[in-house]
């Protein structure tokens, strides 16, 4: 690839070390002798990793020469699944795919088949699906700081971070009935309206995690040992990432504001204010801010959404793509036809093929729906932004130390779920 | 999205530029979407890339559309950042002969997602740096997400099961 | 007067007083030895004193492969505790753990893996199937996975896609209870088995 450099600078930094063996290997290094080359095998099982990744590391004393990725380890056929089933079954499978933005991947899915369908989605469940994309952004982006804390060493940032991680939990139960891939997104809108105190305890929530997400930052931002590890640290520029497809954070901590939100908005994301934060060196520590001033504007977006929550239905009256309301089946005969259409054999989509895509807290991500006329799908691909991001990774480490291999592997954020499907 | 107007335009430059290129034109829910010949698609793509300003590739992915033939497609996402507009190159191949050119020289973001269209579809891709199995283990036979390939799976372990499936506590 | 010898029944308490004074003469030898200490009292509450000393010092692996993982992690966090039971010591290498909670789906690129995984931790060890997908295929019955028990021994399975947190629990803590007062669990006593190690020169693991 020669396009793509690599924008390491290790040479300029390299500290007189006098430790006679780096020396010797950086002597080598500098008078074009070639050293010996050590392929070492990091994962899949490795507390570091993510997930099950595999990387093949080529080494050269404690720096990283070339680095190829394997996945497939988590690869569990859910585009395949997704081909038997009825389109609102589908729902669930292709939520377990990338494991920490579930709603995402529903509202990827939903969106695409609801172009296929021409379905209206009502304002109500378009601010609604807005709300719980908003929390499950910071859910994921407060899991994300939990675990690249704990590689980093700051272990307790674990605990402070899942223990707003179990109220948003709380929040998503209080809603749809279950903590994680929660089925709450049906195509045409949202399986069930918010209960009688939802709202109350998302004004608290998101009264409380503005001041959480500082007391994160202020334990973080300025510590020597973060900063050593995260500033400056495989940086790489913008064109490269380009090249290599690399969206969300990633790129927008390279200083490319792309966002889908604000560049295609859908769901009614053009309704609401919110800035989109841009880094400058494309470093690990722009990546590390990024993702933490993302939690502000998700917070942001939540209360503007909260505060105009439009009143009425929340799922399509389109008696065709969603169930009718229970107490309809008692008097209607045409409901009572209907719902049984619905659960047996599901709605009918009308052929073609459509690509839809979202901003999703990694990138873009797309779902590509191509439909028959019959009620499954004929293809369900997911465009999943880790995958395309996991490429980036060799470019970033080359020429740096196993350490900053695996800070930047935190700073990827790669889902392996997402990227196995 | 270019509306209809652009996309005819778009497929006529391609044409002009790439004779035979271009197989036909498809405007769906707002969506464009290129159909070209397989042969020319490192070509298509380059020209895109110069002339139209469609300089992002999001995705690539395969589609099986059996029974019809020919029965493998490879689509390809393009995104214009600038402009905001998005366009779909898709090209089908049989499964007797499905070799295509690859696009990582050109766009190294293809690099794993021409993999997983190899694995899943059978389609080989040439001039690819490491085509090899990317989701399946590296000796795995077939192509799983081609619509003939059989689901799989097993019947459920319960113990109450020993009878239809003997043996599986030995 | 015919004498008429009675049958002495194995395990009654006759036999175990013609063992005691065997052994106190001297004249027990070899695997008989081996037995009559087992069974005598001593050695059980001994046994039940390392079994309790098991159940409460358990080191998880730290193997989280999917969604089941990150419910997993919620059970090291601070609102289901897993360090009330002392069972916060997640062991990165299989040789130091003795639990391996297997959170996520299993592909088939990944069972040997686990397999090995397995293999090389110590006996005793014990292994959760934790959610659907491990125990048994899940939501996704399909050619890319592999149902847990295939493949290896499991101990305890926990349902849910992805069990709460307390629903884990729940398994952990039964797993504490099977091993406090049945250390002769399940599958050990069904295939007469010590249990699986990796040797390095046996293509066959030892045992089951």
């Amino acid at each position: 690839m020669d396009q793509v450099s690599t924008g390491s600078d290790y040479r300029a930094r390299e500290e007189s070390i006098t430790i006679s063996t780096l020396e010797e290997q950086l002597n080598s290094q500098r008078t074009g002798q070639t050293t010996e080359l050590l392929t070492l095998n990091i994962g899949p099982h490795h507390p570091a990793t993510h997930g099950v990744l595999r990387l093949l590391v080529t080494l050269d004393g404690e720096i990283v020469r070339d680095l190829k990725p394997i996945v497939g380890y988590v690869h569990t056929g859910i585009e395949k699944t997704a081909e038997q089933k009825a389109y609102w079954k589908v729902i669930p499978v292709v939520e377990r795919m990338d494991y920490l933005s579930y709603y995402f991947n529903a509202m990827a899915f939903c969106g695409a088949v609801e172009t296929l369908l021409e379905c209206e989605v009502p304002p109500r469940a378009q601010y609604l699906r807005v709300i719980h994309l908003e929390l499950n952004r910071i859910m994921s982006h407060l899991v994300w700081l939990g675990t690249s804390a704990l590689d980093l060493g700051a272990i307790s940032m674990f605990w402070y971070c899942f223990r707003e991680r179990e109220t948003i939990l709380d929040l998503f139960e209080s809603s749809s009935g279950q903590r994680m891939h929660t089925r709450y997104f049906q195509v045409g809108g949202v399986i069930e309206d918010i209960p009688r105190g939802f709202e109350a305890k998302l004004r608290e929530f998101i009264a409380i995690m503005p001041g959480r997400a500082d007391q994160y930052a202020d334990l973080l931002r300025r510590n020597e040992i973060l900063l050593r590890r995260l500033r400056g640290v495989c940086p790489l520029d913008e064109a490269s990432l380009l090249a290599l497809g690399v969206t969300g954070p990633l790129l927008r901590a390279a200083g490319n504001p792309w966002d889908l939100r604000k560049a295609e908005p859908y769901c009614s994301y053009g309704d609401f204010e919110f800035k989109i934060p841009v880094g400058t060196v494309g470093d690990n520590y722009d990546r590390f801010a990024v993702r933490l001033a993302e939690i502000y504007e998700s917070v942001k977006i939540i209360e503007q959404a909260l505060d105009g929550l439009p009143e009425g239905p929340h799922i399509t009256e389109d008696r065709k793509v969603a169930l009718p309301p229970r107490h309809e089946l008692a008097t209607s005969m045409e409901a009572l036809i209907h719902h049984f259409k619905l659960v047996t054999e599901g709605f009918r989509v009308p052929p073609g093929e459509v690509y839809y895509a979202i901003e999703g807290p990694r990138g873009e991500l797309g779902c590509f729906v191509r439909s028959d006329g019959s009620s499954k799908p004929a293809r369900v691909h997911m465009r999943d932004p880790s995958f395309v991001n996991l490429q980036a990774i060799a470019a970033m480490v080359r020429d740096s130390y196993i350490a900053d291999l695996i800070a930047t592997l935190a700073m990827l954020d790669p889902v392996l779920g997402g990227i196995d499907r | 999205m270019p509306d209809q107007v652009g996309l005819e335009l778009i497929a006529g430059q391609l044409e002009q530029q790439i004779p035979g290129g271009v197989v036909a034109t498809t405007f769906f829910r707002e969506r464009a979407t290129v159909e070209i010949a397989p042969g020319a698609v490192r070509d298509v793509l380059s020209a895109l890339r110069d002339d139209h300003g469609f300089r992002a590739l999001m995705s690539v992915h395969g589609v099986d559309y059996y029974p019809e033939e020919p029965r493998l497609g490879v689509h390809y996402e393009l995104l214009d950042m600038e402009r905001v507009d998005r366009l779909t190159v898709k090209l089908r191949v049989t499964v007797a002969e499905p070799t295509i050119q690859s696009v990582t020289p050109d766009w190294p973001t293809a690099d794993h997602q021409e993999r997983e269209v190899y694995d899943m579809f059978g389609v080989r891709f040439e001039g690819h740096p490491d085509l090899r199995r990317i989701l399946m283990p590296e000796d795995y036979e077939g192509h799983p997400q081609r619509r003939d390939f059989p689901v799989g799976g097993e019947p459920v372990l319960f113990t109450h099961n020993d009878a239809t499936s003997p043996g599986w506590t030995r | 007067m015919a004498l008429t010898r009675e049958p002495i029944e194995p395990g009654s308490f006759r036999a175990r007083q013609l063992l005691a004074r065997d052994m106190l003469r001297g004249d027990l030898e070899g695997l008989e030895l081996e037995r009559h200490v087992e069974q005598s009292i001593l050695t059980t509450t001994l046994d039940r004193a390392v079994a309790w000393g098991r159940s409460n010092a358990l080191f998880p692996a730290t193997f989280g492969l999917a969604c089941c993982a990150i419910e997993m992690m919620s059970v090291v966090a601070a609102r289901v505790d897993i360090a009330r039971f002392g069972f916060e010591a997640f062991r990165a290498s299989p040789r130091q753990a003795d639990l391996l909670i297997l959170s996520g789906r299993v592909s088939i690129k990944m069972a040997p893996v686990v397999r090995r995984i397995y293999d090389q931790m110590l006996e005793p060890k014990w292994a959760i199937a934790m959610g659907a997908c491990s125990s048994s295929m899940g939501v996704f019955n399909n050619y890319a996975i592999v149902p847990a028990d295939k493949f290896m021994p499991i101990d305890v399975h926990v349902p849910g896609c992805p069990p709460r947190p307390e629903a884990l629990m729940h398994g952990i803590l039964k797993l504490r209870k099977m091993i406090q007062d049945d250390p002769d669990m399940g599958w050990r006593e069904r295939y007469g088995a010590e249990g699986t190690e990796e040797t390095l020169d046996a293509a066959e693991p030892a045992g089951a």
